[in-house]
């Protein structure tokens, strides 16, 4: 069976990122109200599995996040 | 002599000037390409660099290669293994040592010399120092701004410091808990670091601090 995945790995809460804070600061040099900016990283691909809850899960703890430092959270589809 | 890999990712750029470092301070160095075997060696060293070019998190594609369970299988005989800058981002991706590096906390590649201060002479890699001794050495990276939840289990072996070896805030460069510089494991033998030795291993580069930490790791390698 073919999935369609999306994962999301952000910082930890109480992190500092510091490219969000950068990016925080040159959006309020512009005028914006911005706060708490985050930049968490986002991957999307296909995976042909017939477990892919374990395989997406298991991706994410030995590669993909990092578990000192984040959490994770993913979508999976099938395609259509 | 003892022998010591120094291993090779794509992406590794400072393989040379460690090998040299190695040889001058009186051990035996070849350069491993990661793809190769680690049999026959008395340790292992990873170098500095950008392997696979800092894509996802420095160090760690590099830190998910089969010769790393290589590197974990020398580590667990006792054998001294040293990561510097990326082979420290290598070392903890790769469960080697606890905790992370982080991007610094001005996020901007950082290149200069700093003080240290030696907390532990009680490591494969730090005997020749004298216990608070304070030395200099270049640090340049991006990602250095060491992390741990639980710091009790972090055995400390360099903070950053002023030149009288205070632990001052302002002598931190990247943002790193307690101004860690570097840390082992619980035995001793795996360390790592993101100040660069090698690159303060001849006068004519600006200091001589460095060398120490490999005739150090000789000499453990000997015994």
């Amino acid at each position: 069976m073919r999935w369609e995945v999306r994962v999301t790995v952000r910082l930890k809460e109480g992190l500092n990122d510091p490219e969000g804070r950068v990016i925080e600061s040159a959006l309020r040099n512009l005028g914006y109200a911005v706060e708490n900016l985050k930049v968490p990283k986002y991957f999307e691909f296909e995976l042909e599995s017939d477990n892919p809850e374990r395989e997406v899960e298991e991706m994410c703890r030995r590669l993909l996040a990092n578990p000192v430092i984040h959490t994770y959270e993913y979508r999976i589809e099938k395609v259509s | 002599m003892p022998k010591f890999a120094v291993i090779v990712f794509p992406g590794t750029n400072c393989d040379f000037e460690t090998e040299r470092a190695i040889r001058k301070a009186g051990g035996e160095a070849e350069r491993i390409w990661y793809r190769e075997s680690l049999k026959d060696f008395d340790g292992v060293i990873l170098p500095g660099g950008f392997s696979y070019a800092d894509y996802l998190r420095a160090g760690a594609i590099a830190a998910r290669q089969e010769i790393m369970e290589e590197v974990k299988e020398l580590s667990k005989e006792g054998k001294p293994v040293l990561g510097i800058c990326n082979g420290f981002q290598i070392l903890t991706e790769s469960g080697l040592l606890p905790g992370a590096l982080r991007p610094n906390r001005i996020p901007r590649f950082i290149c200069k010399w700093v003080h240290l201060r030696v907390v532990d002479t009680e490591t494969a890699f730090t005997s020749l120092y004298e216990p608070g001794e304070v030395i200099r050495m270049p640090i340049a990276h991006a990602e250095g701004n060491y992390y741990a939840n639980d710091l009790s289990k972090v055995r400390i072996t360099f903070q950053y410091s002023d030149g009288n070896g205070e632990i001052i805030e302002d002598a931190n460069p990247n943002g790193s808990l307690l101004n860690i510089a570097g840390i082992s494991n619980e035995k001793g033998n795996v360390l790592g670091m993101m100040p660069h030795p090698e690159r303060a291993s001849d006068r004519w580069l600006g200091g001589e601090d460095g060398l120490r930490v490999f005739s150090s790791m000789i000499e453990y390698a000997k015994r």
